[in-house]
């Protein structure tokens, strides 16, 4: 047994809410579940856990589990968990070569509770994107993958994620999105919906920040929108972005239940049930896999991405081209002004590079190095010492 | 040749006087300048130069002040014994600074400009702009060949020999023969001109061997120096007077000293962030990974980087800070030196905190201080502050040279590799093993099922598991007292400057007081008032400091701010009577000079 696992069952006993059990069971849903209706798969009893079958390196799907969750029943946070441990599991990520970090928040608490043998780190609010930025620095061959909210990344954080954008830092970065400060008790975040009324009777009149126009602009390299209920977008989206080798975004519209899941509320379940425009489905095969198509040619497009993985596009309607960034923000802006909440991969550019790239930093991870290869010796000293005189 | 001038009464010094040369920026004045110094000590002569820089844009008027001191005080002296008025916007001001007797030299190209003049001084007028123009077509060239050319009329009148100008041009100009030949010419006009126009003066450089060995450097050169050789490897940071040229200066010594030799890349990251919360969020990053990683900043971005340093002494990451102090706040006193971050760095964020500081002296301590740091950061798990200032920082210093044991390696600290994690039973990442306060750590990625952990700040128990129980925090908090108490025995330690005879007298000082205070002690003791001295090189404070003061009735302690934040700490800490502890206080943004000191001491010894 592995000792995430066994210290995430230890400390089970001292969370009392029936309910979190019940939210927990979301992280452990069946691979073959139906998971069209997020309602089904929270709803699956803990008992049916999938069989243990282990992937290519040697892990079930338990390994990739963290503690339980301490969020409300019903959460958006804790499907979003659930979808990041079904990716990794299917990714045959080794869970320890992966590093969580968060800022702070509902949504950033969520770390904890998946990838049990991943270091996690939960920053201060709104500044993940630069502990993130020096994480990777310091070893850039772990997977990175930041966690955030809505008020963590598009309020006190705006700064910071901008410029994690626009550094082009090798990561997955996902927001998860529901309008509100859930850790706080449910006042406005910068992303909350532009005369929406709060649960104390506030109205909000600020406009609303779109995280992934902002992504767009700041020239974030993958840029995606999916929605915490809608597992079969979400898992596929996941992996891409954790394939793509440089600044990976997902907005994920995660509804609060207990704060904003009023009738209304563009992150309600309701309201992005209603209002799901799915510009298209990704699957995605991992390098080297064999491409087994079974779409209608001309519904399908392929994108072949940096390490040798292949997304499969199935497109809805129009003629998106996720490869012109400028399309994007207009198709993005022109969605919106109309109220619906566009999802699917709506950018990525196939050749992105990295901040390492940028930096032409050596292929070693900088913290490996060791005096032998940093520390210039005595003699250059000497050489130093007689040009000061 | 006129004759010597006679009345007033000239000032008449060897080896031991003040220049002071106002300029105006951009005007390619600082290269002449410096030339001028380094001449000066390569007669063996130390010289102490000093910029001076208001924050202003408006025709941005520079000045630079060198002591020339056969006694090698390179504490600012005070006062000006010879002017080189080139900045007709600050021409009151530079007057009105010469001492009675002291010399004025500009340029009399144009008529005096007019305002204050005074009598108790002596004048010396060349036509630089008039020659200059006589002999250069181009303006750039007319306006920094006059710097050369007056240059060369000092090194005739003071009597430094221009074989050495010669020497320091040949290694400037290397392989730029035009450059040299057409500097040369323009050292010589000077010269020329001031050996057969000018009156002679008072004031003479003579050959010495007082220099040695020592090495002309500015602080902020040789803590990146010190990171390079320490082995920092990430660095984030943003613009900042006065600490820019560290970081920037980390760029170049890695462009030089980093960079693979086959594959050409790079062995360092430099990030210039958005601000400074960035840029400690990175090092925050890159330390939790394993990296040696730093920022260089000001009080300022200590300011916007307190959230984090909580987040990092109780997370216990590893960070390297290095504060240039300058006078606070960010629309105060940008280009003056001061000592008044003690106490924000100290204890800078909220929660009970406390952090490791180190207080060079100097340049060849920066360099020093630089490396330990990045050593104590990682033993200690923690920030550690380098608290250098804008006078060290920014103005050439002679120090020791630097040094670099063959044999030194990095104090990597308490992390656990894959065997070591595979052989463990009981991994807890905040379980104090060795009793000394510091527990063992891990870095993401090292083993496929032992060792990870949730990296958060305090609500957790040693196993970082979430924990908001009170034993918990206290337990965890009290370690960290524990590894504080540790970090006394391996932080720099105090070095005593024993008086010449038993005294019931100490004096306390650190960081750039100490060439002032080591000018104030020779003058106090000539003058038979004896002091036994400590200077003080880290915080916290090992029990040495408790001995020294026990030792004597009254301890001064000397600092570079307001509200005595050293004393402060010395009461707070180690619980000392406050009537022991006597403040001597220098805060108007000037270096504090040991005239300040035994004016400051002298009056009180004499009292008692
Ligand atoms: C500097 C600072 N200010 C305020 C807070 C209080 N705070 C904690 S979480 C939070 C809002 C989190 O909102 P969001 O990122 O949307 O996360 P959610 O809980 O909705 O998932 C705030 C304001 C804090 N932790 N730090
Ligand atoms: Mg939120």
């Amino acid at each position: 047994m592995f000792c995430g696992t066994a210290i995430g069952m230890a400390s089970s006993a001292s969370v009392n809410s029936t309910s979190t059990i019940a939210c927990k069971i979301a992280l452990i849903a069946p691979a073959g579940a139906n998971l069209g209706n997020p309602m089904t798969y929270l709803a699956k009893p803990k008992l049916h856990h999938p069989s243990l079958t282990q992937n290519k390196v040697c892990h079930n799907r338990r390994d990739y589990e963290g503690r339980i969750s301490s969020l409300c029943a019903g959460c958006g946070h804790d499907s979003i968990s659930a979808a990041i441990i079904q990716a990794c599991f299917e990714m045959d990520v080794e869970p320890h070569r992966v590093a969580k970090l968060s800022g702070i928040g509902c949504s950033s608490k969520t770390p904890d509770y998946f990838l049990g043998n991943s270091h996690g780190f939960n920053t201060v609010h709104g500044r993940m994107p630069s502990v993130l930025t020096g994480a990777n620095l310091a070893n850039r061959g772990l997977l990175y993958l930041g966690v955030s909210g809505d008020g963590d990344s598009a309020s006190i954080g705006i700064g910071q994620f901008a410029h994690v954008m626009r550094r082009g830092v090798n990561m997955t970065y996902i927001v998860e999105n529901n309008g509100v400060y859930g850790l706080t008790k449910g006042q406005f975040s910068a992303t909350a919906d532009q005369g929406s009324k709060s649960k104390k009777g506030a109205i909000n009149t600020d406009t609303p920040i779109d995280m992934i126009s902002l992504a767009l602009q700041m020239g974030a390299s993958f840029v995606a929108r999916s929605f915490s209920g809608d597992k079969q977008q979400l898992v596929p989206l996941i992996k891409a972005a954790i394939a793509h080798q440089g600044a990976a975004f997902i907005d994920v519209i995660s509804p609060c239940v207990t704060f904003n899941n009023h009738p209304g509320s563009t992150k309600s379940y309701d309201y992005v049930r209603e209002h799901n425009e799915a510009v298209n489905r990704v699957d995605f095969i991992p390098p080297r896999a064999e491409i087994v198509v079974d779409y209608a040619e001309g519904e399908v497009v392929e994108v072949e991405q940096h390490d040798g993985s292949v997304l499969l596009l199935r497109k809805a309607h129009g003629a998106h081209d996720v490869h012109d960034r400028i399309a994007a923000m207009n198709y993005v802006a022109t969605h919106q002004a109309k109220g619906e909440v566009l999802t699917g991969l709506l950018y990525v550019d196939d050749e992105a590079v990295d901040l390492h790239h940028h930096l032409n930093t050596i292929d070693a991870p900088l913290f490996s190095l060791g005096v032998a290869e940093l520390c210039p010796g005595p003699a250059v000293l000497a050489k130093i010492n007689a040009g000061l005189r | 040749m006129s004759a010597v001038i006679a009345v007033p009464p000239a000032i008449s010094a060897v080896n031991d006087f003040v220049v002071k040369f106002a300029n105006v920026n951009g005007s390619g004045s600082a290269s002449a300048n410096e030339l001028f110094a380094k001449a000066i000590l390569r007669m063996g002569v130390p010289v102490s130069p000093r910029n001076i820089f208001p924050s202003n844009i408006q025709g941005l008027p520079t000045w630079y002040e060198i002591r020339v001191t056969a006694q090698g005080y390179l504490g600012r002296r005070g006062g000006v014994d010879l002017m080189v008025a080139m900045n007709p916007q600050t021409w009151n001001q530079d007057i009105a600074e010469i001492a009675p007797g002291g010399y004025l030299f500009y340029d009399n190209s144009k008529p005096l400009p007019t305002g204050k003049f005074r009598q108790d001084i002596h004048v010396i007028g060349m036509p630089l702009t008039e020659i200059s123009n006589a002999t250069y077509a181009e303006p750039r060239q007319r306006q920094l060949f006059k710097n050369i050319i007056y240059v060369g009329a000092l090194a005739a009148l003071l009597g430094i020999d221009t074989k050495v100008f010669q020497k320091l041009f040949a290694e400037q100009f290397k392989g730029k023969e035009k450059l040299l030949d057409a500097n040369t010419q323009a050292l010589h006009l000077g010269r020329d001109y001031a050996l057969a126009k000018l009156p002679r003066i008072g004031l003479k450089v003579m050959p010495l061997d007082a220099v040695g060995e020592q090495i002309f450097v500015d602080g902020n050169a040789a803590a990146a120096l010190g990171l390079v050789y320490g082995g920092a490897t990430v660095c984030a940071w943003y613009p900042i007077t006065p600490s820019s040229s560290l970081a920037e200066g980390f760029q170049s010594y890695c462009q030089k000293l980093r960079v693979d030799p086959v594959t050409g890349k790079h062995r360092y990251a430099i990030i210039q962030a958005e601000d400074e919360i960035a840029s400690i969020g990175i090092i925050v990053g890159a330390g939790w990974n394993g990296a040696r990683a730093f920022t260089a900043t000001s009080g300022p971005g200590i300011s916007l980087m307190t959230e984090f340093l909580g987040l990092a002494y109780f997370a216990e990451i590893p960070i390297t800070l290095l504060n240039v102090q300058r006078g606070g706040p960010s629309t105060g006193m940008p280009t003056r030196t001061q000592q008044a971050d003690l106490l924000c760095c100290a204890y800078a964020s909220h929660g009970d905190t406390k952090h490791v500081l180190l207080f060079p002296e100097d340049p060849h301590e920066c360099f020093e201080f630089a490396a330990a740091a990045l050593d104590l950061a990682e033993r200690l798990q923690t920030p550690v502050f380098v608290m250098s200032d804008l006078d060290i920082g920014m103005n050439q210093r002679l120090c020791q040279p630097f040094s670099w044991d063959e044999n030194r390696h990095y104090d990597r600290g308490k992390v656990l590799n894959a065997e070591q994690l595979e052989a463990s039973r009981d991994f807890g990442r905040y379980l104090d093993v060795d009793g000394d306060g510091i527990a063992y750590r891990t870095l993401p990625g090292t083993h496929p099922n032992k060792g990870s952990f949730f990296t958060r700040g305090t609500t957790r128990n040693v196993y970082a598991q979430y924990s908001e129980a009170g034993p918990d925090y206290i337990a965890n908090v009290q370690r960290l007292l524990k590894k504080f108490d540790t970090a006394k025995t391996l932080v720099p330690q105090p070095v005593l400057r024993a008086a010449a005879q038993p005294t019931r007298y100490g004096v306390i000082y650190f960081g750039s007081t100490s060439p002032a205070m080591h000018e104030a002690l020779d003058a106090l003791q000539a003058d038979h008032l004896h002091l036994d001295a400590m200077r003080l090189r880290a915080f916290p404070f090992p029990a040495s400091v408790d001995a020294f003061i026990a030792a004597h009735d009254q301890v001064f302690v000397v600092e570079q701010n307001r509200d005595g934040q050293l004393r402060g700490m010395l009461i707070n800490e180690q619980q000392i009577d406050p009537a022991r502890l006597v403040a001597v206080l220098h805060y108007d943004g000037t270096p504090i000079t040991a005239r300040f000191i035994i004016a400051a001491i002298g009056k009180h010894l004499r009292k008692v």
